[in-house]
C-alpha cells in the first residue's frame, strides 16, 4: 500500500472526491486521501490552498458539496459520528478561547463537552507547559500560551486522532520542540496525526509523510525522499574557474551539454539534471587542474515544494 | 464505535454549557446589576408612583402594578433582547463555534444548554429584583394584593423568557454580530412601540368598526401585549388603552389562553432556532 492511498484494510481517515465551493469558486477539489493508524502526516500548501477547509469537512463543521468522508470507518455527520467526535483531538488554525476563564477552567469547561474527567486538566496543562499560569485569566496569556492552552485542549480524553491546523503557529523554538515531543509519545501510543503547516524545514523530519495541496487540490503526496525524487529538481552547480582557464572551462561546460551563466567575479552558474550529474562529475574530473573551488546545491524540500504548488495551480486557477 | 446509534440527549452536555452562561452572569455581575435596576424601579414606583396624582408613599398594589407593567413592558425586553442576542454569533464572531461544533456536543444541545442557562441568569435577576422590592412592600399588602404582586413578577419572567427566545433565534440567523444587535433592536422596536401604534391606527382608521372581531387575537402575537393583558385585567383599562372593552369575545382573555399565548411565545422562536441551527 502507496502512503495516502486507500488500501484495503480500514484506514483511520479515509476521504474520497472530497469537494467544496463557496459560491462558484472550488476551494476543495477531488481529494482523495487515506491515512492509517499511529501515522503522523502533514499538511501543506500555499495560504487559501483550502488546508483549512479541509480540516472542517473532516470534522463535519462544513459540510463537504461531493465525496465521502469517513473517519474510523464512520461517515461524517452521521449519526454515529457523535462517538467518534469523542475520540478526536482537534486544533483549529486561529484558537480562540474565553478570555473571562482562567486556564484551568477553560480546560475543564471543554473537559466535560468531551466527557473526559477534569480532574486530569491540571496535569495536562503541566504536560503543555502553562502549569504556573492555570489560574490566570485567558485573557492576560500571550499568543503562544494560548496556543498551548488550545494544544491541551485538543489532547483531552486520550484522542486516537488528532487533527491540527498549524499547531507550531506562535510557539517559540522550545514549546516547538516540547510540542513534537508530545506528537511522538502519541504516535508510539498508535493516535493518528494530521497537522498542516508553512514551515516544511519544521514538520519534514517530524511527519512519515507528506500531501501538498495547491487551490484546493491534493498535488503530491508521498515521503519526504520519494517527493524530493518525483520532483525531478536539477541541482545547482557552482563553479570558480583560475583566471587563466576561464574560456576552456565554459567551453567544455557547454561542449558536455550544460548551459553556464557568467557572474561578475568569473565564477559560473548551471542547473545539473538528476540525469546529468554523473557527466557533471566526470567534465569537473578533467577540469579539475582549471578549477579553484565548486559547490553543488541540492534542491531543498522547499523547492520541491513550490514546484508542486506551481504544477498544481498553473492548470487553472478557477474552476 | 462503541453503542449509542439513536439520537441520544445527552443532558450532562446541555448542562455545562448552561452552567458557564450561569456562572459567567454572576461573575460579571450582570445578574446583581439587572437584579438592583428591578428593585430599585419597583421601589420608586411603589413610593413615588402617585407624584403625578398628589400623593407620595405606599399606593395600593394594584395601582402599583398597573404603573409596574407599563414599565417593565420597555425595560424586561431590551434587557432579554440583550442578554441573548449574543449567544450564538458571539461564540461565532471569537472563534469558538467551530470549536464547539467539532466536540461531541449536537448543536441542539449547544443552543438549548445556552438558553437554558442565560434564562436561569434572568429568572434569578427578576425573582430577587421584583422580590427584594417585596420585602418592604408585604406589610402594606393583603392575599390578594399578594396575587396580583406575584403574578406581575411572574408573568414578567415570562415576557423575559419569550424575548430571549427571540434573541437566541435572533442570534443563529444573524451572520455577525452588528448585525443581530440591530435585529435585536429592531424587535424591541416593532413589539414594544411599533405593534401597538399601528394597531391603535388601524382601530382609529376603522373607527372600531370591525375592531373586535381581530384586535383581541392581535393582542395575542404580542408577547409584550400578552403581559399587558394578563396584568392589567379588566375591560376599563383595555377600553383605555385601546378602547376597547365591551365588545370583547368571550374568553379570549382566559388564563389559559393568555398564559398559552405566552408559551407559544417561549418556545416558538427556540424550535425556530433549532430548527435554523442545524
Ligand atoms: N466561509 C467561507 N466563505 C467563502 N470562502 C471561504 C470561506 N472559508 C474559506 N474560504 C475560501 O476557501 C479557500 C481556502 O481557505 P482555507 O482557509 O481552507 O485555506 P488554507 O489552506 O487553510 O490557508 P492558510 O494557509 O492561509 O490558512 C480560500 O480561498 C478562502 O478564501
Ligand atoms: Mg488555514
Amino acid at each position: 500500500m502507496q502512503t495516502g492511498e486507500c488500501g484495503l484494510n480500514a484506514a483511520v481517515v479515509e476521504l474520497a472526491g472530497v469537494g467544496k465551493r463557496y459560491g462558484a469558486t472550488a476551494v476543495v477539489r477531488n481529494v482523495d486521501l487515506c491515512c492509517g493508524k499511529g501515522e503522523v502526516v502533514g499538511l501543506v500548501g500555499h495560504n487559501g490552498a483550502g488546508k483549512s477547509t479541509l480540516f472542517k469537512m473532516m470534522l463535519g463543521i462544513v459540510a463537504a458539496d461531493e465525496g465521502e468522508l469517513r473517519l474510523f470507518g464512520e461517515p461524517v455527520r452521521g449519526r454515529g459520528f457523535r462517538d467518534v467526535r469523542r475520540a478526536i483531538g482537534y486544533l483549529p488554525e486561529s484558537i480562540a478561547l474565553y478570555d473571562n476563564l482562567s486556564g484551568l477552567e477553560t480546560l475543564q469547561f471543554f473537559a466535560r463537552l468531551k466527557f473526559a474527567d477534569p480532574a486530569g486538566c491540571a496535569a495536562l496543562l503541566d504536560r503543555v507547559g502553562l502549569g504556573h499560569a492555570m489560574r490566570r485569566a485567558v485573557r492576560e496569556y500571550s499568543k503562544g500560551m494560548r496556543q498551548r492552552l488550545g494544544f491541551a485542549q485538543a489532547l483531552l480524553g486520550a484522542p486516537r486522532l488528532l487533527l491540527l491546523d498549524e499547531p507550531t503557529n506562535g510557539l517559540d523554538p522550545q514549546a516547538i520542540h516540547a510540542f513534537y515531543d508530545v506528537l511522538d509519545e502519541l504516535k508510539r501510543g498508535g493516535t493518528t496525526v494530521i497537522l498542516s503547516s508553512h514551515l516544511l524545514a519544521e514538520i519534514q523530519s517530524r511527519v512519515d509523510w507528506l500531501a501538498i495541496m495547491a487551490s484546493g487540490r491534493l498535488v503530491a503526496r508521498g515521503a519526504v525522499t520519494s517527493l524530493t525524487a518525483t520532483a525531478d529538481l536539477p541541482a545547482l552547480a557552482w563553479l570558480l574557474p583560475r583566471d587563466d582557464a576561464q574560456a576552456r572551462v565554459f567551453e567544455a561546460l557547454s561542449a558536455a551539454g550544460f548551459v553556464p551563466l557568467r557572474e561578475d567575479d568569473g565564477s559560473l552558474r548551471f542547473a545539473v539534471a538528476p540525469a546529468r550529474r554523473i557527466a557533471l562529475l566526470r567534465t569537473l574530473a578533467w577540469l579539475a587542474d582549471a578549477l579553484i573551488d565548486y559547490t553543488l546545491t541540492e534542491p531543498t524540500l522547499e523547492d520541491v515544494f513550490l514546484r508542486h504548488q506551481r504544477a498544481g495551480a498553473l492548470p487553472e486557477q478557477r474552476a | 464505535m462503541s453503542a449509542g446509534r439513536g439520537y441520544d440527549w445527552q443532558w450532562r452536555l446541555v448542562a455545562a454549557i448552561a452552567a458557564k452562561e450561569w456562572r459567567d452572569r454572576l461573575r460579571n455581575r450582570w445578574v446583581l446589576a439587572v437584579a438592583l435596576v428591578f428593585a430599585a424601579f419597583a421601589l420608586l414606583i411603589a413610593y413615588f408612583g402617585g407624584a403625578q396624582s398628589g400623593t407620595i408613599g405606599l399606593r395600593s398594589t394594584a395601582a402599583t402594578v398597573a404603573s409596574l407593567t407599563s414599565l417593565a413592558i420597555y425595560l424586561v425586553p431590551l434587557i432579554a433582547l440583550l442578554l441573548g442576542f449574543d449567544a450564538v454569533v458571539g461564540e461565532r464572531e471569537r472563534g469558538v463555534l467551530d470549536l464547539l461544533i467539532s466536540l461531541p456536543i449536537r448543536r441542539a444541545e449547544l443552543l438549548v444548554g445556552k438558553y437554558l442557562g442565560l434564562a436561569a441568569a434572568l429568572a434569578l435577576a427578576t425573582l430577587v429584583g421584583f422580590g427584594t422590592a417585596l420585602v418592604p412592600l408585604a406589610h402594606a399588602m393583603d392575599g390578594a394584593a399578594m396575587v396580583l404582586y406575584l403574578r406581575f413578577v411572574g408573568s414578567a419572567l415570562l415576557l423575559g423568557l419569550a424575548f430571549l427566545s427571540m434573541a437566541v433565534l435572533v442570534s443563529t440567523l444573524a451572520h455577525d454580530r452588528a448585525r443581530a444587535t440591530g435585529a435585536a433592536i429592531a424587535l424591541w422596536f416593532g413589539f414594544v412601540l411599533v405593534f401597538d401604534l399601528s394597531l391603535l391606527g388601524i382601530l382609529v382608521a376603522s373607527a372600531g368598526r370591525y375592531a373586535s372581531s381581530w384586535a383581541p387575537y392581535a393582542l395575542l402575537c404580542n408577547p409584550a401585549d400578552v403581559f399587558r393583558v394578563i396584568n392589567v385585567f379588566g375591560a376599563d383599562a383595555l377600553r383605555s388603552a385601546f378602547g376597547l372593552g365591551t365588545l370583547l369575545p368571550q374568553g379570549w382573555n382566559a388564563p389559559a389562553t393568555l398564559y398559552g399565548a405566552m408559551a407559544a411565545w417561549i418556545v416558538a422562536p427556540l424550535g425556530l432556532a433549532l430548527w435554523r441551527f442545524r
